[in-house]
């Protein structure tokens, strides 16, 4: 229809053209009426043909150029660049951001028909504009969040157990980058085995966060079992932390090297006294062990949810009420675990991961008033020795927990447990000061294939020596021209105090 | 009796109070209240302000039409429509004309569609002069006026100019007959030939449902500065550019085509609804005429409308402020965008989104089937209503004739 319009156009346009002319000849001089409209008709004609051969209607142009009557600026430039104006038009801009600025003057301004298309000399961004449009949209998305989301945020009480060793600093920035992202408040509680440090310090002082450093007095231990059982005992610490300085917000037990997702933390607000998130576990380090794990994963579906990956969390009837747990399954892993930290093998977790849980740190303040009946005050439980294993421990009625994640079907947090050998070494504070040196050949310095001690009363006989030096592989290889035989023994002493040397 | 009174006193002290408070509670909430310059009028009920008297046409000038060809209820247009069906049902409806203060002719002048479904309004005028002389010669309130109590609704590109190309609807004028009634359209631009004093100017109509079933969660932050989606250049009409818009999208486009905070194309995915919901400007520039359906998108959606239409009259202007929901932007200015929309004030932006949010607001913009209150077709009663009482001076002598039945091109005198 459009198409239709533009012939019609056409074709009336020298109709108009044809008949305005006519009539101005007849009036002006009778004898050239004739030799004019030839004249016209020829022009026209020659017209045609350009516009033909260029592509595009060059008569209107030529028409357009010619007989336009007097009209605004805008009119008579073709693809033109509004040159100097532009940056004192800027400066005098404000009036135009205003509708009422649109004066009417008496008669319309705006004409039809052919305009110029504007466009300024440099059509690209600039960049302190840029910046001011972000400054407005993270403005109103702020805005949005006050009017549609969580009305009155509670701040966020993270615990993170933490320790010295190579693999910290890569989980514990994750967990520092997760929380500074978190919208609302965050009391950051960290509380480390062995003691404070200054390594742990400096690290979680980046964060720019409200962070409480604790020590807890006894060394991590190697075995996973046992750490399981200090990491517990450590949050149980800050724990009474927040009830000494009585915290108000929300308790969520941030494991270094879990992986967080911000809706968590929205979802969190949610909670009233005790909620429980499921939880992803990744426990197999991928591979050929993912396919056996979803092998057996057919078998346990009421277990596991359709997917391979096992889920620790709440589960709920169809009316959105807990009916029970889906709890870690550690029988196909059985063969597979790792028993102590650095070992290649997969992680498990236990029954139930202190993760999943979300409290209300009014839960374990003492004499409040309004606390619900069913939890136990924090110093009954948790006795010497006792083992929590999960807050769950708190409750006398497992089932006041409110399930979270749209019950149990949205996994906003992941578990996983990834750490480097017990013995392993890195820079303090990962500065290299002083700059590395050129190394020993590697071929004198035998890569470690025993793993470290134990604390086992199992006595491992260590056939191939760890942590050799340079002077005790020259004297080697001095001897070794002499006598094999008395070589053995002093080489065993050797070894020995570098073994106890370069233990943990 | 001294109880009694006592009692009274009390109920309305109490009822006073509680008015006060209600209205404090309203002001505290998150939107503001839409206050143009005819006033608070948009939560107005028309009912028991004004009459309306529809005519009995043969069925040839309305239902006729609609069954030749459906499309008319869903496009731009169907405004027509679907107002006739509103006010056959609705409690303003008188069936005395006696006592009715506004006639309806129920004439669907837009519903000849082409293949494509663009309206063709060749024949219109000649429709719409054939219904006014049905009405003149079977009832008397034509002639008793000269149509000055009538109202007529064109919704089409020019409205009663009849013709969807500028010039040739310039050239035309508004149809002679109906130069004394009040005209209910969608275009609007100050000065201009098809605009006619006292008209109503309505949004063009947006399917309800289907905007609906496009909403997402409000909490879904907004991450785009300046949507668009629609064409720059008609290639079809206006290959060179610079006629479609008067230049102003091809402006746009040469522009801000590498501007990454404007989020400019002529793709339509299906995600158009949503992506508005997700912008916080969004372009609404004139095309071949100054109105579009994407001033009632962005309304609906709460993006803020960036009206780039020079002299443009938006619809229901006395009852809604314009300038301070959207944002205008004369047609010369095109090449500063950018620097006007990142220098409005953060409140102000903050306001006009408030405002936006106002549902009275939305509600305004739409057609919903069945009607429900405060919604356009109320608001056009509400326009109507507020043009009451009719001039004494409307009413003609008997004998008097003021229309010229004959004016106009040839073409259209012929019967239709």
């Amino acid at each position: 229809m459009k198409q239709l319009t533009a012939l019609q156009q056409q074709a009336r346009r020298s109709n108009s053209f044809r008949s305005a002319s006519l009539p101005l000849d007849t009036s002006v001089d009778g004898a050239i009426k004739s030799p004019a409209t030839i004249f016209w008709l020829v022009l026209h004609g020659l017209c045609c043909l350009i516009s033909l051969v260029l592509g595009f209607r060059f008569s209107r142009l030529v028409f357009f150029l010619f007989f336009s009557t007097s009209s605004p600026s805008a009119t008579t430039n073709l693809y033109s660049a509004l040159h100097t104006r532009l940056p004192s038009s800027i400066t005098t801009s404000p009036p135009a951001v205003n509708g009422t600025a649109v004066a009417v003057d008496g008669g319309s301004r705006v004409v039809v028909g052919r305009h110029g298309i504007l466009i300024r000399p440099w059509p690209h961004p600039d960049p302190a504009e840029v910046m001011k449009a972000h400054h407005i949209i993270e403005r109103v998305q702020r805005e949005q969040r006050i009017q549609y989301g969580v009305k009155s945020p509670r701040t966020v009480i993270a615990i993170t157990p933490t320790y010295v060793r190579t693999f910290q600093t890569l989980h514990l920035t994750g967990v520092m980058h997760s929380l500074m992202n978190v919208p609302y408040d965050v009391v950051w509680i960290v509380v480390e085995a062995g003691g404070t440090t200054n390594e742990t310090a400096a690290l979680i002082s980046k964060s720019g966060l409200k962070t409480v450093h604790i020590g807890f007095n006894a060394r991590m231990p190697i075995l996973w079992e046992d750490r399981h059982k200090m990491e517990s005992q450590m949050r149980f610490h800050a724990l009474r932390y927040v009830r000494e300085k009585k915290l108000d917000g929300i308790v969520v037990f941030a494991d270094e090297s879990n992986m967080h997702s911000m809706e968590l933390f929205d979802e969190i607000q949610n909670v009233e006294w005790i909620g429980a998130v499921p939880v992803g576990i990744l426990p197999h380090s991928g591979g050929s062990e993912g396919v056996e794990l979803s092998a057996v994963s057919r078998e346990d579906t009421d277990k596991n949810e359709n997917s391979e990956m096992p889920v620790q969390g709440p589960a709920c009837n169809s009316s959105n009420q807990l009916v029970g747990w889906h709890t870690f399954n550690m029988l196909p892993f059985m063969k597979r675990r790792a028993r102590y930290v650095g070992d290649r093998a997969v992680v498990l977790p236990r029954k139930l991961e202190w993760a999943g849980f979300i409290l209300n740190s009014r839960l374990v303040w003492k004499d409040v008033e309004d606390k619900p009946a069913w939890v136990k005050d924090l110093d009954m439980v948790g006795r010497e020795g006792e083992d929590i294993e999960s807050p769950m421990s708190l409750l006398e009625n497992p089932s006041v927990v409110e399930p979270l994640g749209s019950c149990g079907r949205k996994i906003m947090l992941w578990w996983l447990r990834v750490e480097a050998r017990a013995d392993s070494k890195f820079p303090a504070r990962w500065i290299i000061d002083p700059p590395l040196d050129v190394t020993v050949p590697a071929k004198h310095t035998p890569w470690p294939d025993a793993p470290p001690e134990l604390p086992t009363p199992v006595v491992k006989v260590i056939s191939i020596p760890e942590n050799t030096e340079k002077r005790v592989a020259k004297r080697s290889r001095k001897r070794s021209s002499r006598s094999k035989r008395k070589r053995v023994p002093k080489v065993l002493e050797e070894h020995v105090s570098t073994r106890h040397s370069g233990d943990n | 009796m001294r109880n009694w009174r006592c009692v009274f006193s009390m109920v309305v002290y109490f009822a006073f109070c509680f008015s006060i408070e209600a209205y404090k509670f309203q002001r505290t909430q998150q939107t503001e209240r839409i206050s143009g310059s005819a006033g608070d009028v948009l939560e107005d009920d028309p009912v028991g302000r004004l009459k309306v008297f529809v005519y009995e046409l043969p069925s040839k000038y309305n239902k006729k039409i609609l069954q030749k060809d459906p499309r008319c209820l869903t496009h731009m247009f169907a405004a027509e429509i679907y107002m006739h069906r509103f006010l056959l049902s609705s409690p303003v409806r008188t069936l005395n004309p006696e006592e009715a203060d506004w006639f309806y002719t129920p004439v669907y002048t837009t519903c000849d569609l082409t293949p494509n479904g663009l309206p063709l309004p060749f024949k219109s005028p000649r429709m719409m002069r054939s219904a006014i002389q049905l009405i003149s010669s079977n009832w008397p309130y034509w002639n008793r006026t000269g149509g000055a109590d009538h109202f007529f609704i064109v919704p089409h590109d020019f409205g009663a100019c009849f013709h969807y190309q500028e010039e040739k609807a310039i050239e035309r004028g508004i149809l002679t007959l109906l130069q004394r009634a009040t005209l209910v359209q969608t275009f609007g631009q100050r000065n201009h030939v098809c605009l006619k004093d006292g008209s109503i100017m309505i949004p063009p109509y947006a399917p309800p449902q289907k905007m609906q079933t496009h909403l997402i969660p409000p909490s879904t932050p907004r991450s785009i500065f300046v949507y668009f989606r629609g064409l720059f250049y008609d290639v079809g009409n206006d290959p060179e550019g610079g006629y479609y818009a008067r230049g102003a999208r091809a402006s746009v486009w040469e522009n801000f085509k590498n501007n990454p905070l404007f989020d400019i194309s002529t793709e339509h995915p299906s995600t158009y609804y949503e992506d508005m919901q997700r912008a916080v400007f969004c372009l609404c520039p004139l095309g071949w005429a100054p109105w579009s359906p994407r001033l009632v998108e962005a309304v609906i959606f709460g993006c803020i409308p960036v009206i780039i239409a020079d002299d443009i009259v938006l619809p229901f202007a006395d009852a809604i402020p314009w300038e301070d929901i959207g944002v205008f932007v004369p047609e010369k200015d095109v090449p500063k965008l950018d620097t006007i929309l990142t220098s409005i004030p953060i409140d102000e932006i903050l306001r006009k989104q408030r405002l936006l949010g106002n549902p009275s607001m939305k509600q305004a913009m739409l057609f919903p089937q069945p009607a429900q209150p405060r919604d356009a077709f109320h608001q056009i009663l509400n326009g109507l209503a507020r043009k009451l009482p009719h001039d004494k001076s409307v009413y003609l002598k008997p004998g008097e004739t003021i229309l010229n039945w004959t004016a106009g091109p040839v073409g259209d005198l012929k019967p239709w």
